[in-house]
């Protein structure tokens, strides 16, 4: 039976809650409001992890989110499992199941270890450097041993079961961090009538003061613990404050947007847990903020300071006091401040043995006094030197220092020990604020950043603002909430405080030690293994950025972001460089303040949420008859109908030969459609295509091309003048939106003398597009009133009509080349629509066709797709359109930019036929032309667009943009692939009935 | 994530809105006078200022209605919106 470290009780745990759950496969016991850390202490583990880079045994070292070492994985190998949790955050529930992470085959013997042992040629930029070693040790040694032991965790293999959620809020005040600043902050905000939201990242609010038992604090005669509880009880019954527990702000965005994670479910088990919301990302809108964040404790940085049992004093008197756990027998304090003092003085209390070692001369502070008079013993002016202790620290040496601080003097002490706590003051949690655009100013005094100029309605308290006083953070937080909330008066005008000062203080970046630098491992980045002669190392080597030491050596780029001993790095870049602290400015803080969930981040945005899916209202009948579809920006199209296992290729081969010999009909309801209405509608036109629309008949439709103002070509489709001032435009369905969007712009900010409307009808109306030779048949059965001959319903014009009774609106016009019509109906009778033409297209052999044999039937006739034979560098004159431009208009929307000398240049790429010489061989779309495939570099002429086996020619057709293509027509070029290299000759692009016969067949 | 107060709609998330580019750069009205350089000009020419710039955005999933933003690039502060076609504020 392992030794119990659970000394003392506690109002924070519930004892008779007892809970196991298992660490690296053995079971343990913890009480309900136990951290994984303080259950594990309260065990006698210290050891949790190895270091990413030397592999050296690490162990806990805090009691929140600024944990480097303790970094678990949580879970079994199955879904659930989630790597790199810290365990000084991750509560202990009923069959939590947690191990080691970086360790193999396990943490106590991990083989990675040898890097600890190889370290001296794993400096600083190894990773960087690597390539330059003998290749021979590389291969045999390194390589092996760092791919074994990469990577922090693993990550799951299943999707994620989890449910996660996104949810708006607003508020007048946002409170961050619930401790004792901004508890007040809170309870002032409320009382002035603002609806207030107070977020704090853990279970229950009160920061540090909950647990603050000294009675040398007093609040109004209380001690500090009992005052705070009564204000928590108080803020509890305020009707405009929310309370969020377990949630921690993610980022702070300009405008004072935020971003926080609500922890709904990790400290349950998984039975309780069940079909219920993991994790909540709130989007906060906040009028004002208040950021109440608090200051973490720093390290000293001192040769083998990461053992497991060095910890940092604040987080032991956490341990002790909170969870009432001692986290060692044997206890030393390092320090070189008064408060580590008061972690001192409550082990002391505890009867648990303890000694100081303090880098100060002396120390008049109460806190100092009281810790004399208990009997513990201090070692003035002296420090650490070394450590010993492999899976738990059990010595440490210590020398005295010189005057000046940089040196060691005398012999060296041996103090035998199990719990190494240090404290190297306190750095004011500035993340937030900095991310909002917040720029710092530099104290000093205790060498601490603080904020100075906001950039959104914000202020900062506490001690993340510079106050580590009691009498201070009191005092301030009412003065600056008053000032900012303008409240005249609060509850906190009058109180009476007392509390020891922070005496003499002393600040050594870089601790002296009797061996030179390069023999020793002070370490300040834990989890990224970086130390101080590593960033010495970067210097010599030239790098003065602190940005640039940073990604050099990897300080502060783990996912802790190095909150501990960042600022450490700076003071010794800054001590190296001979430069003031405060003129070196930080490295940047980003979000997320800590790491956020994939889960958290997408929210409900997975599967079929993931993107918006349009479907047409034909839709169902397509998936009814087996169509197999495919994307085109949000839309779902029917790509192809296979019948009786089909191939795609068989499948287009037998609707492309039936559209042309019977009739085909195609869902065409996804085509954009913009509704244009005004009397200056047909001006309009003329400004925005290349041709000429003043003269178009109402009744009849007209082609157009539309160019961006560059001259290169934007969109295109059919329009059809329905009465004197009211059009109907059709776009490309994935260009509907854009071009909507481009015509506002010009009737909105260019044009705004014009009288014209325009509205997106795209979802108003389906279109069943009918084409083929016995189309006007199939027509004739539907609207029997209606007169097909050419004369009165010529190509390119446009009837309307009625379907048992319901309007809808023909339009004789042809995308493939046969005589053909578009039947569009108001959406919800789309789908009757399409089953009547089917009916009445039985006798024909009515065929469905989907979007690849309409890409195929097209290209017979050479009619481009824009997008797929353009990329917005083809002018309609590239196209070979010119018959398009109009030569009388005086200016369209591109006209100028025809004009311009590159434009006009006569080598541009061209759009071409290409026939391959084996009729059989079909190329690749996005293959490369070439003409000498000797001549080094080798010229790219052009690339091949569009590709397809005729069935109606029964020979391989392709469309092809090459570099002065009207002139190569046929000439032979080649088309290298993988393999082989393919023979083709250049042609017309019009491949089928160039003399347009079969439109009025 | 910045609010944009709509001249037409009031004060809106910046989500729903699209930038337009730099603003009061007028589409010639005869572009045929213009030589090659002075239509690039046109065409082409941005001032991508660090600091104060007048700009185009759209109020896409909102009113459609393009307007003016006079803003800190800097610091994404926003100094005035108003109408298209009218004066940019003096101060
Ligand atoms: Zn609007």
């Amino acid at each position: 039976m392992s030794e119990n470290f659970r000394s003392s009780e506690t109002k924070f745990l519930d004892k008779t809650n007892r809970i196991s759950f298992k660490y690296n496969g053995k079971k343990y016991y913890g009480y309900k409001g136990d951290t994984l850390a303080s259950a594990l202490l309260s065990n006698g583990v210290h050891l949790i992890g190895r270091s990413f880079k030397y592999h050296r045994p690490r162990g806990i070292m805090t009691c929140g989110s600024e944990e480097p070492n303790a970094i678990v994985q949580i879970g079994g190998s199955g879904s659930f499992t989630e790597p790199n949790v810290r365990a000084t955050e991750q509560e202990i529930y009923e069959g939590l199941e947690a191990s080691s992470q970086n360790c193999w085959p396990s943490v106590e013997f991990d083989v990675g270890g040898i890097n600890n042992f190889i370290s001296p040629v794993i400096p600083a930029g190894f990773y960087y450097k690597t390539f330059m070693w003998p290749k021979k040790l590389w291969y045999s040694l390194y390589e092996p041993a760092i791919r074994m032991s990469a990577g922090l965790g693993k990550s799951p293999t299943q999707p994620d079961p989890e449910l996660y959620d996104h949810n708006h809020l607003h508020c007048d005040v946002l409170v961050v961090g619930g401790g004792i600043s901004g508890i007040l902050a809170a309870s002032i905000s409320a009382d002035n009538g603002n609806n207030t939201v107070l977020i704090d990242d853990k279970n229950s609010l009160g920061g540090s003061t909950i647990f603050q038992d000294d009675e040398n604090f007093k609040i109004d005669d209380e001690i500090p613990s009992v005052w705070l509880n009564n204000q928590i009880k108080n803020i509890k019954n305020k009707k405009n404050l929310i309370i969020k527990h377990r949630t921690s702000l993610a980022a702070y965005h300009s405008y004072n947007y935020l971003l926080a994670r609500e922890n709904l479910a990790d400290h349950k088990s998984l039975d309780e847990r069940s079909n219920k919301l993991r994790q909540r990302l709130w989007k906060i809108r906040a009028k004002k903020v208040i950021l109440a964040t608090g200051a973490i404790e720093r390290p000293l940085i001192f040769n083998n300071n990461d053992r497991p049992g060095v910890m940092l004093a604040n987080s032991v008197k956490k341990y002790i006091d909170y969870f009432g756990v001692r986290c060692g027998n044997k206890n030393v304090i390092f320090t070189n401040n008064d408060s580590a003092y008061e972690t001192a003085i409550s082990l002391n209390k505890k009867g648990i043995n303890v000694t100081i070692v303090d880098i100060r001369n002396n120390s008049s502070s109460i806190l100092v006094k009281n810790a004399k008079n208990a009997g513990i013993k201090i070692y003035w002016n002296h420090t650490v030197v070394d450590t010993k202790g492999y899976r738990r620290i059990k010595s440490i040496q210590i020398m005295k220092m010189s005057d000046d601080g940089t040196n060691v003097i005398g012999s060296k002490i041996n103090l035998v020990c199990d719990n190494l706590s240090i404290s190297g003051g306190w750095t004011p949690m500035v993340h937030l604020f900095t991310q909002s655009g917040g720029k710092l100013k530099f104290r000093d005094s205790d060498q601490v950043f603080l904020p100075n100029t906001a950039m959104s309605d914000q202020i900062s308290i506490g001690s993340c603002n510079g106050d580590f006083e009691l009498d201070d953070v009191i005092k301030n937080t009412n003065s600056e909430c008053k000032n900012f909330l303008s409240a005249s008066v609060t509850d906190y005008d009058s109180l009476t405080i007392s509390c020891p000062k922070q005496k003499e203080s002393k600040n050594i970046w870089l601790l002296p030690n009797d061996k030179p630098l390069g023999k020793t491992k002070p370490f300040l980045d834990f989890q990224n293994d970086s130390t101080a002669k590593d960033i010495k190392l970067a210097m010599r080597e030239g790098f003065k950025s602190i940005e640039h030491v940073k990604r050099y050596t990897t300080t502060g780029m783990g996912t802790d972001q190095g909150k501990l001993a960042n600022m450490h790095a700076l003071g010794i870049i800054s001590e190296t460089a001979g430069v003031k602290m405060g003129s070196l400015g930080t490295t940047t803080f980003r979000p997320p303040y800590t790491p956020l969930t994939f889960g958290t981040i997408v929210g409900r945005n997975v599967g079929t949420f993931f993107d918006i899916i349009r479907k047409t209202p034909i839709h169902e009948w397509h998936e009814n008859h087996k169509a197999k579809f495919e994307n085109v920006g949000q839309w779902k199209r029917a790509w192809y109908y296979p019948k009786n296992n089909e191939s795609m290729h068989q499948a287009v081969q037998r609707e492309s030969k039936a559209a042309r010999e019977s009739a085909g009909i195609l869902d065409a309801s996804t085509l954009g459609k913009i509704d244009i209405k005004g009397t200056d509608a047909s001006e309009f036109l003329n400004r925005v295509y290349t041709n000429a629309w003043s003269k178009l008949a109402i009744g009849k439709c007209r082609y157009g091309l539309m160019l961006n103002e560059d001259g290169m070509v934007y969109d295109d489709g059919v329009t059809t003048r329905l009465e004197e001032n009211h059009y109907v435009m059709t776009t490309t369905t994935g260009g509907a939106a854009n071009v909507l969007s481009k015509l506002e712009d010009y009737l909105q900010t260019e044009w705004p003398e014009l009288d014209v409307w325009l509205t997106s009808v795209t979802d108003h109306y389906a279109t069943a597009s009918i084409c083929g030779p016995n189309s006007k048949n199939i027509l004739k059965k539907l609207f029997p009133k209606l007169e097909f001959n050419d004369e009165n319903f010529p190509h390119m014009s446009f009837k309307n009509a009625e379907l048992n009774g319901i309007n809808c609106r023909i339009m004789r016009i042809s995308f493939t080349g046969e005589h053909s019509y578009e039947i569009n109906i108001e959406s919800k009778y789309g789908k009757s629509l399409w089953e009547n033409c089917i009916e009445a297209g039985k006798e024909f052999n009515i065929t469905p066709y989907g979007t690849e044999t309409m890409h195929l039937l097209r290209a017979e006739k050479g009619f481009i797709i824009v997008g797929q034979d353009t990329d917005g560098t083809m002018t309609p004159i590239d196209l070979q359109m010119e018959w398009i431009i109009s030569k009388k208009k005086y200016d369209f929307i591109g006209k100028r930019s025809l004009y311009r000398s590159d434009t006009m240049r006569e080598d541009r790429k061209h759009l071409v036929g290409l026939l391959t010489d084996n009729p059989r061989e079909i190329l690749e779309e996005g293959a490369q032309i070439v003409q000498d495939e000797k001549k080094q570099p080798i010229e790219m002429l052009g690339h091949v667009t569009s590709s397809y086996f005729s069935p109606n020619l029964n020979k391989s057709i392709a469309l092809a943009v090459v570099k002065n293509g009207k002139k190569l027509k046929g000439q032979k070029l080649l088309v290298p692939m993988k393999d082989k290299t393919i023979n083709v000759t250049v042609s017309d692009f019009v491949f089928f009935d160039s003399k347009n016969e079969r439109l009025n067949a | 994530m910045f609010i944009i107060t709509c001249p037409f709609c009031g004060e809106r998330d910046q989500s729903e809105f699209s930038a337009g580019g730099e603003a009061h750069i007028v589409r010639p009205k005869q572009p045929t006078e213009l030589s090659d350089d002075e239509w690039a000009d046109f065409l082409f020419m941005r001032k991508n200022i660090k600091g104060v710039q007048f700009e185009r955005w759209n109020h896409a999933h909102g009113c459609r209605k393009w307007f003016n933003v006079i803003r800190d690039t800097s610091n994404d502060k926003i100094h005035a919106v108003y109408k298209m076609g009218e004066k940019p504020p003096s101060d």
